[in-house]
């Protein structure tokens, strides 16, 4: 059981959702963040005072898989967030220890599977 | 020539300021309606209605609407305010500049209320063109027709303060400028919703307030017409919302919040063209009935391909469309000293206002289409696609509605003298 977190851009995180969707990737949580990765600042100005904007607008993708929808996961992340500009974000897979659903107390891949309808 | 009057003189320079109000509230109120990303840029093409139509007005859109010229559009007589002075205006007894002012405001919400259609995608500088452009040639030929003494108001159509050019102009306009534009990348594929539903009522009521001022105003005067106006401009918006209320909680249940914001805009449109012709009971069977079209239209607009993204024409254009032909019905001498509709013995006044809501809707939508169009091989008019997504404020204003300062690095101002640069190091 692994734990794929996607960070993207804010206006490609209804595509990502959708490409999850259709992976039928089903549980997930997501945020929003801040960050940086490279990109060029972003200059603004408020009358007199011109500032570059060194975080961007993410949001945060956490997805909880099972060994075997760990590629998918990770291929419906890059297709739903991929512009080509610098900024689309990263993919970080970690490893999970245990994984506990609170309403059945299942463990780990049982915990990770959706139950059906 | 009649003398001024220093009370209808004092009425107007306020109603000219209240209908000012109304396009920062409409800028609100749209602001409100669209994403957050989208907030100022939103909030920004009301304002540049002021700063374009203000302009454009003064130079020749006034002469174009009030000039006597033909039938279809007035001549250069006032252009560049040639004439237009303190003395009192033909037919009223305040100064000619103040009504050139007070008209002036009229064109500049209606160019504001045509951005509805638009948002959220236009490119912020096609959109200066585009304002430039249809506040004379779709706007003050319609004023001419309703207000200035062109062929409708010749013929005794009755408008009060603008069904045919704020209204349907606006309304129908919008519709062209939907189809041509065309659709943001995301319309019917997501959710797209209001940001802030406060600002949509905050605006709704702004509005309200400030159309006191536009159809109060309207009789040019602090005399009867004006005070009717003024009275039905309580009571038909308040009779729109309770049927807008009923309406909704019969489709939904609920009762919403940003219906009830179109409601009171819905109400205060179907007043616009009848304000100083119909009874009170009148204005408020107005505001009761004409609800029920503009409502199906929203419900029913977002269901095809065309992104008229605020609803203007549902608002504006079909409102508009039902307070004229209501007019031609129900309009009493009794009440307004002009004339009668159908009901009260009036046939061929119902014609008139037939022939308006035929007339208005043709040319705002084909003139606008066409001037689109034309732009649209000069410049783009959308923004790309990847702008788009980012938002028109950053993109096309360099500022964000929300800014929060985290991650805001200060860029020092260039306080130094600028460098000088040696021409020839060797």
């Amino acid at each position: 059981v692994k734990l794929v977190i996607g960070i993207v851009r804010p206006e490609k995180a209804n595509d990502v959702l959708e490409a999850l969707y259709r992976a039928e990737v089903r549980g997930l949580s997501i945020s929003r963040v801040q960050g940086h990765g490279g990109e060029l600042d972003r200059v603004e100005t408020y009358r007199g005072t011109t500032v570059k904007m060194g975080l961007a607008d993410k949001v945060r993708f956490e997805i909880a898989v099972s060994d075997p929808f760990v590629e998918p996961t990770i291929d419906a992340l890059r297709q739903g967030a991929q512009t080509g500009e610098v900024g689309d974000g990263k993919i970080f897979v970690v490893p999970l220890e245990r994984v506990v659903r609170i309403r059945t107390g299942e463990l780990d891949h049982g915990a990770v599977t959706p139950v059906g309808p | 020539m009649s003398e001024i009057n220093t009370g209808d003189t004092a009425w107007m320079l306020t109603a000219t300021a209240l209908v000012l109000l109304m396009t920062p509230a409409l800028g609100l109120f749209y602001a409100g309606l669209v994403r957050s990303k989208n907030t100022l840029n939103t909030f920004m093409m009301c304002l540049a209605a002021i700063a374009v139509g203000a302009v454009t007005w003064t130079l020749v859109g006034y002469s174009f609407a009030f000039d006597e010229g033909n039938g279809f559009i007035g001549g250069v007589g006032f252009a560049f305010l040639n004439d237009v002075t303190l003395e009192p205006r033909d037919g009223t007894t305040i100064p000619h500049l103040l009504f050139m002012a007070f008209q002036g405001t009229f064109c500049i919400i209606t160019v504001a209320l045509v951005s509805g259609a638009v948002v959220e995608r236009m490119r912020f500088s096609a959109f200066l063109v585009f304002a430039a452009l249809w506040s004379v040639l779709v706007y003050a030929v319609l004023a001419h027709w309703a207000f200035g003494p062109g062929w409708l108001l010749d013929n005794g159509t009755l408008d009060f303060a603008g069904g045919v050019p704020v209204e349907m102009g606006s309304g129908f306009s919008a519709l062209a400028a939907a189809l041509v534009v065309g659709a943001r990348k995301d319309y019917g594929r997501q959710a797209l919703l209001p940001h802030n539903a406060v600002y949509v009522l905050l605006g709704a009521g702004l509005l309200w307030f400030g159309w006191f001022g536009f159809n109060g105003g309207s009789g040019f005067s602090a005399g009867n017409s004006g005070v009717l106006a003024f009275t039905n401009t309580l009571l038909c918006p308040a009779a729109t919302l309770v049927v807008w209320f009923a309406l909704d909680a019969v489709r939904d249940r609920q009762v919403t919040a940003v219906g009830a914001a179109t409601a009171i805009i819905v109400g205060c449109v179907l007043i616009t063209p009848a304000g100083g012709f119909l009874s009170p009971s009148w204005a408020m069977a107005l505001g009761a009935l004409g609800a029920v079209p503009s409502y199906a239209v929203i419900v029913w607009r977002p269901r095809t391909k065309v992104d008229e993204t605020l609803d203007v024409l549902a608002a504006h254009g079909v409102a508009g469309l039902t307070g004229i032909l209501f007019v031609g019905l129900f309009a009493q001498t009794s009440w307004n000293g002009v004339s009668d509709g159908l009901v009260y013995g009036d046939a061929g006044q119902f014609g008139w206002q037939v022939l308006a809501a035929l007339a208005a809707p043709a040319y705002a939508f084909t003139a606008t289409f066409v001037l689109l169009k034309v732009l649209e091989r000069l410049m783009p008019l959308r923004t790309s696609e990847r702008e788009e997504a980012l938002g028109m404020d950053i993109v096309h204003h360099g500022e964000e509605a929300y800014a929060t300062g985290e991650g805001a690095i200060l860029v020092e101002p260039e306080t130094s003298p600028p460098r000088r640069t040696v021409a020839n190091p060797t």
